[in-house]
């Protein structure tokens, strides 16, 4: 009997933990997403799909929905090119190669936060380095933080940065599980570096690709919140409000709860999806690790 | 000459590999000697890139304009707390899961799948800070880290691992009389321990860079993280002292760089096993 209770036991811390503080907060979010909240919180009403009618009527939320959209479209592809041609660089066997990987896999330690102060800096007008080289350049100096869509580019830049580290490694594991024999096969039928990058390479890493692609999504997504708050906040008028950006806005400065959490209802079906996706085409990315 | 063809090869990929390093590592440099600088050198235009002065007073500032002692002692305990316990209930639950037949184990391990993806601090965080102000917990280090005590990912990773150690071990144990506590505790655990220690330095890193669930959860610099510092700081420098803030800044980095430099082949193949970022 005690035998056949104990991979319950097991379990139950884990489950008590993710029963109380997803599943449970999951439901509450459909449930509250149909009702509006009285401004002192003590009363319910039922509003049906009320919330959710003003959500995609609302113009800041679908404009927050395209920010979200493009930030995460160029961050993801912008971020894992970059880091493909690292990878491809720090797979090359040449003295020092150790010390160049360690240097270049550091970024990955880097909060989002510290991103977001770090660039903030370099971009800022006065003591900024890249506001400096602008001018000398392009004898131009640009407001990087305060004006429409430099603000977006500069954060895209932090989130580029901040991603580099987790990129790179992923794909250099993904580089060093092609056997050689691949490329030494294709250089005797006269393949050239090119083709072997085309027809070799980027075949092979498409499981690692596809797996990066999902985490940059949700990365991008979610934890850029930390260095939207820290560079921009949102603004120059809302042009940097992301969708988890707005949810937090509705939800902890507006005191919106009803219209949030039918925001939160779209995220997590968006989620849902990818959950999906990720699970019927990506599997074999993970565990082939 | 095929000799030299390679030759010229290595310089140039040698010097590409330069080149890069620097451009990537250059925003952390300039947060460095920025740190050094007087605040009246701060402004001084054009930027000049070495300080004239080695300002410590900068770090000084940074600490009290922010009660930024008590944010990193508060982000250090969440971090050490959460890693702890996504290490050990994951060690359990994945044991559960790698290691034995039980009635509803792939509804279970379903239930717990589909939770991968669903970062309740960031995607549902209306109600799970309704759940924190009913228990109470709002502006408490029971909000800061019981949410995250446990996860998918771990379990998972655990498990993965697990798999992979040979049945005869646990047949062998048996015979010996050991029973699943005791071959968990002296046998399985001993022969994970880097796959262990990669997970639990990486839950480390995820705890101390957690921004949102901190921010919303925390109303006082008694209770708030190093990661909400580094807002306050932006906030109170509002002259922008940049000397100051890049100080914040890379005091609120140091535990985890340091931790990736000190720990890195654990680190990557954390990295790589479990996939798990922020």
């Amino acid at each position: 009997m005690a035998k056949k209770i104990f991979p319950y036991l097991l379990l139950v811390p884990t489950f008590i933990i993710i029963v109380i503080f997803i599943y449970y907060p999951a439901f509450q979010t459909f449930k509250l997403s149909f009702y509006k909240i009285s401004p002192f919180g003590n009363r319910l009403f039922f509003v049906g799909f009320q919330n959710f009618w003003s959500l995609f009527t609302s113009g800041q939320y679908i404009q927050s929905a395209l920010t979200t959209l493009i930030f995460v479209t160029v961050t993801v592809i912008g971020g894992l090119v970059i880091s493909l041609f690292l990878a491809l660089l720090l797979n090359e066997k040449v003295p020092g190669i150790g010390i160049f990987r360690t240097l270049i896999f550091a970024p990955y330690a880097i909060s989002p936060a510290v991103a977001g102060t770090l660039w903030a800096f370099l971009l800022s007008p006065v003591a900024g380095y890249v506001s400096y080289l602008f001018l000398i350049l392009f004898k131009a100096q640009p407001q990087w933080l305060t004006t429409y869509p430099l603000a977006l580019i500069a954060i895209m830049i932090a989130t580029i940065w901040k991603n580099l580290g987790f990129n790179v490694i992923f794909f250099l594991a993904g580089l060093q599980s092609i056997p050689q024999s691949y490329y030494e096969a294709a250089t005797i039928d006269g393949a050239n570096s090119f083709d072997r990058l085309l027809r070799i390479t980027i075949p092979l890493l498409s499981p690692i690709t596809f797996y990066l692609i999902v985490m940059n999504v949700t990365f991008t997504a979610f934890s850029a919140f930390a260095t939207i708050d820290v560079m921009t906040q949102g603004g120059p008028a809302n042009t940097t409000s992301t969708l988890i950006y707005k949810l937090y806005q509705d939800g902890f400065v507006n005191f919106n709860t009803g219209f949030a959490s039918a925001e939160s209802v779209v995220l997590i079906l968006i989620m849902a999806v990818f959950t999906y996706l990720y699970f019927k085409f990506g599997q074999k990315a993970v565990f082939y690790q | 000459m095929k000799n030299n063809k390679k030759l010229i090869r290595t310089i140039l990929i040698e010097a590409l590999l330069i080149f890069v390093t620097i451009i990537i590592l250059l925003p952390l440099f300039l947060a460095v000697t920025m740190s050094l600088k007087k605040p009246s050198e701060v402004f001084v235009y054009p930027p000049t890139i070495f300080p004239n002065s080695f300002y410590i007073q900068n770090y000084v500032s940074a600490f009290n304009s922010i009660n930024l002692g008590r944010l990193m002692l508060n982000s250090l305990i969440m971090s050490i707390v959460i890693m702890a316990g996504k290490t050990i209930f994951g060690i359990l639950s994945g044991y559960a899961f790698s290691n034995f037949k039980f009635k509803g184990s792939s509804l279970l391990f379903a239930a717990l799948f589909v939770t991968l993806f669903m970062p309740a601090e960031l995607i549902m965080i209306v109600p799970l800070f309704q759940i924190m102000q009913s228990l109470h917990w709002v502006n408490t280090y029971w909000a800061l880290t019981v949410p995250f005590l446990a996860s998918a990912t771990t379990t998972f990773l655990m498990r993965q691992h697990f798999m992979t150690i040979p049945k005869e071990l646990e047949d062998a144990a048996k015979i010996d009389g050991a029973g699943p506590m005791r071959f968990l505790l002296e046998i399985l655990i001993p022969l994970s321990k880097s796959t262990i220690g990669g997970v639990a330095v990486i839950n480390f890193v995820y705890a101390w860079n957690l921004y949102l669930w901190p921010l919303v959860v925390t109303n006082s610099n008694e209770m708030a993280t190093a990661q909400i510092g580094l807002k306050m700081l932006t906030n109170v420098e509002s002259t922008s002292n940049w000397g100051v803030i890049m100080a914040g800044t890379l005091m609120v980095l140091a535990p985890t760089l340091i931790l990736f430099f000190a720990v890195q082949k654990l680190f990557v193949r954390g990295i790589v096993t479990t996939g798990l970022k922020e």
